[in-house]
């Protein structure tokens, strides 16, 4: 662990900010988790202080539930009327278990039966990232790309919409949110060549609203005459079709595979898309938007309102989608909307959220892929010695998983602070090697992976919005896999992929606490209030998703290419964890 | 004899692909299922299908997981298993209708940066002949085509070929045994030229085609072998019969 102390400036800048009630990080909180981000602004911050920094050394187990399933468990579970609900990985079960009765059973079981064949179809296990409740009802996505609205008292089907074609090589892992009686819903399957689109579903019917596709002519991105975005690079007619060679939009890729944040004063949902396809980029030159992008629009017909380019062209798998936390910040002396979005390529954009301007882009990993960002223009400076394609390149960093992946950040409006889970992995690709499918030979990239420079795979750090920089950071063996919560008890939990759930001091980053649980963690921790007053603090445990396939999937350590080289870098971790669906919650005796 | 034994018989348990033609399907009517039966009953094994459309890793899936213990037709360059020796050696073809005309044989042909080219897509990958066209420049009239498809449907990969008949391309750029075995129906006759040269900006077009089975498993390895060279006329016949542009 190293330190940073905070400049007194930052304090200041503290001080300056509006009146704490106005700003979108002070958001009403009851004491339940209805959503995965926790609120619309998706801080993950709970105003829960029962446990705090004198007492956390004092949480005990309370109770434990398994799922029953082996695959990576990513989902967040919700509490909402004293019930607790779960979404499991594949076949996608949703557990409603009773939190008024000692042991919390089980009070139903719902079972959407996804098609079995979609399971070839994930790139990277058979996750879920977890369900919403709305008005009676839980929403969440099955893998085999439905959507569907579950009754939250009676575990009864209220309506199934089916979304798309896994046959086509689409999935659904994503979490949904629901914004202005809109299910907002997006695909996955970057990695077969499909298109990306986001959905608003009508949250009583199930019936489609709208669709917005990241690639191809303006009509179908949903872009029109109120789409103003910042910068020049991003402005013209059809861009996400001129930017790609021929027809290769068609199948370019930019899913919205993980979140969604919603402003209800300014009307607008935020979200990212995934990398271009195909994997090689000589194959579709051009900015290929608008693929790794992260768009605004509106939640009720899916208009595009400002759209800004984190990654033109990518050559590194750098998916825009991370999550995008919306904070009123005091930057320079000026309150500003800002969404603070910690990329794939390892810079912490903080960005107006009302115009799409980029304030600043510092990196909170290592990263020799980029040089910055260009804040006039907004463009991205590359690196041209480590552009990935049809040559070998070495030492390129971050690797694809990026400086961070899919794991969710959250924010502390007491401290100020963005507490991110993160990777520190580096990569090398090494030109072409014979592949097949089903009686076909072609020729893919060989990439492999490992840990970046300190040779720690995984970092977990707080990161200072306003003044652009890490205040302190705890080295982990594995990559941080696993979502973050914070609290206003000064404290921050996360779990680790060798399965330690852990709490941190928010304000050092000193470790208070921590529990092994019995399968690594890459899920989302919450905390919430029982019916009996107390606080509880809740995480699954189940190894896999992509880092974890090696454990979760049973792929083969001796072959380091597998799970698109992840299994490189992580043929240790069988060594540490086995796999296996189970959920910790913990409270003080 | 085998070392297959399963029970008290022998069974040689196979895994494919239960929609791939000209290579496999449920009916067992592909150039695979052929030679499968062909090897059991060489060896006087029963033979057994797991079916498998796994669009990742096939031999990780599968052979590798244990679900069977030989896959009938792999690249011999691959490396996470065991392969025996080759039975063929195919290559990626040009295929265009015969009433166009088009004679191209080289991917240094100047007019392929202007005719309508169809390639299919595997997965996040283009094949290989997109990777050499794409360093001559040539992207913007490429159209990808996917190997997968729409997988409910019969013979996805056949689209691509569909699509030279129809017109809806110029040329087809195709793995050789696709295209031959879909040019036997097709409704206009259709040139089928092997690409050249065989190896291009360091992409190869010609790959042998072995069987492959476990890593370690040699014994059985042995014995598809000895049935390779010993039933080596009656493979070829089978090949010729599928129309597998074999090269040499």
């Amino acid at each position: 662990m190293h330190r940073k102390t905070r400049s007194p400036l930052a304090v200041l800048a503290l001080l300056l900010v509006a009146p704490a009630s106005a700003q979108i990080q002070n958001q009403p909180d009851d004491g339940q988790w209805v959503m995965p981000a926790k609120n619309y602004a998706s801080t993950r911050f709970s105003t829960l202080d029962q446990i705090n920094t004198g007492n956390v050394q004092n949480l005990k187990l309370a109770w434990t539930f398994s799922t029953g399933l082996t695959h990576g468990h990513e989902a967040a579970p919700l509490i909402v009327n004293n019930t607790m609900y779960i979404v499991t990985p594949y076949p996608n079960y949703l557990y409603a278990l009773d939190l008024t009765k000692p042991g919390a059973p089980m009070k139903w079981v719902y079972q959407p039966n996804p098609e079995p064949s979609s399971q070839g179809t994930a790139c990277c296990d058979v996750v879920n990232r977890g369900a919403a409740y709305y008005n009676g009802k839980i929403y969440y996505n099955t893998l085999d790309v439905h959507t569907v609205a579950v009754d939250a008292t009676t575990g009864k089907e209220v309506w199934n919409t089916k979304l798309g074609d896994i046959n086509l090589g689409e999935s659904m892992t994503m979490a949904p949110i629901v914004a202005k009686g809109k299910v907002i819903v997006g695909n996955s399957g970057g990695e077969f060549g499909v298109r990306g689109w986001l959905a608003g579903l009508d949250a009583d019917t199930g019936k489609v609203a709208w669709r917005a596709y990241a690639t191809g002519p303006d009509s179908e991105v949903l872009i029109g005459p109120n789409f103003k975005p910042f910068y020049q690079a991003e402005r013209g007619k059809d861009l996400g079709m001129k930017t790609w060679p021929g027809d290769a939009w068609k199948i370019g890729g930019g899913t919205g595979w993980t979140w969604i944040s919603y402003d209800p004063e300014l009307d607008l949902i935020y979200y990212g898309t995934s990398n271009p396809g195909p994997w090689n980029p000589e194959q579709r030159p051009g900015d290929n938007k608008w693929t790794s992008s992260l768009f605004a629009r509106r939640p009720e017909t899916g208009e595009a309102i400002w759209a800004y380019q984190l990654n033109p062209h990518d050559v590194h798998d750098y998916d825009g989608v991370n999550e995008n936390i919306l904070l009123d910040l005091n930057i320079k002396g000026q309150n500003r909307k800002v969404l603070a979005h910690p990329d794939r390529n390892a810079r912490m954009y903080i960005i107006d959220r009302t115009s799409g301007e980029v304030l600043s882009a510092e990196t909170f990993a290592y990263a020799n892929t980029t040089f910055g960002v260009d804040l006039k223009t907004g463009k991205l400076k590359i690196n041209p010695d480590k552009v990935s394609g049809f040559t070998t390149i070495r030492d390129a960093c971050p690797a694809p998983p990026g400086g961070k992946d899919w794991q969710p950040s959250a924010y502390s409006p007491k401290t100020g602070l963005i507490y991110i889970p993160h990777n520190n992995l580096c990569y090398e690709n090494q030109g072409l090697q014979a592949n097949y499918i089903a009686g076909t030979p072609y020729v893919g990239m060989n990439v492999r992976m490992y840990a970046g420079p300190g040779g720690n795979r995984g970092e977990f750090s707080a990161w200072d919005p306003v003044q652009a920089k890490t205040v302190w950071a705890v080295k982990e063996m594995f990559p941080a896999w696993s979502g973050a919560v914070a609290t206003a008890g000064d404290v921050v939990f996360y779990g680790t992929m060798d399965g330690w759930f852990k709490a941190l001091d928010d304000r050092s980053g000193k470790l208070l606490w921590q529990f092994k649980v019995g399968s690594g963690i890459i899920s989302q921790p919450v905390t919430y209030k029982g019916p009996d007053g107390k606080q509880y603090v809740a995480v699954l445990s189940g190894v896999g998703g992509w880092a974890g396939g090696i454990v979760a999937g049973g792929l083969n350590p001796v072959d380091g290419t597998a799970a698109l080289g992840f299994v490189n870098a992580m043929s240790d971790l069988g060594k540490y964890t086995t796999k296996g669906g189970m959920l910790y919650v913990f409270s003080l005796p | 004899m085998a070392t297959l034994v399963h029970g008290a018989e022998n069974v040689l348990r196979v895994c494919a692909d239960p929609n791939n033609m000209p290579f496999s399907n449920q009916r067992q009517e592909g150039l695979e299922n052929k030679l499968a039966k062909l090897v059991a009953e060489q060896m006087g094994a029963k033979l057994e299908y797991t079916w498998w459309s796994e669009r990742g890793s096939l031999a990780k899936n599968t052979l590798n997981a244990g679900r069977c213990d030989v896959l009938m037709g792999v690249p011999t360059s691959l490396d996470e298993v065991t392969v025996t020796e080759p039975y063929y050696r195919s290559t990626y073809v040009f295929v265009s209708r015969r009433d166009r005309d088009l004679r191209i044989t080289s991917l240094a042909d100047s007019r392929l940066s202007d005719l309508k080219i169809g390639i299919h897509v595997v997965g996040e990958d283009l094949a290989p002949p997109a990777y050499a066209l794409a360093r001559c420049g040539v992207t913007r009239n490429v159209v990808g085509f996917s190997l997968f498809g729409a997988y409910g449907e019969e013979n996805p990969p056949r689209k691509l070929v569909d699509a030279v008949e129809r017109g809806d391309v110029d040329v087809a750029i195709v793995w050789g045994p696709f295209a031959g075995f879909f040019a036997q129906s097709a409704n206009a006759p259709l040139e089928i030229t092997p690409v050249a040269p065989p190896l291009f900006f360091g992409v190869p077009f010609t790959y042998d085609i072995s069987m492959g089975v476990r890593k370690g498993n040699d014994a059985l390895k042995d014995e598809l072998n000895s049935v390779v060279e010993r039933e080596s006329a009656a493979i070829q016949k089978l090949l010729a019969r599928y129309g597998v542009p074999e090269v040499h």
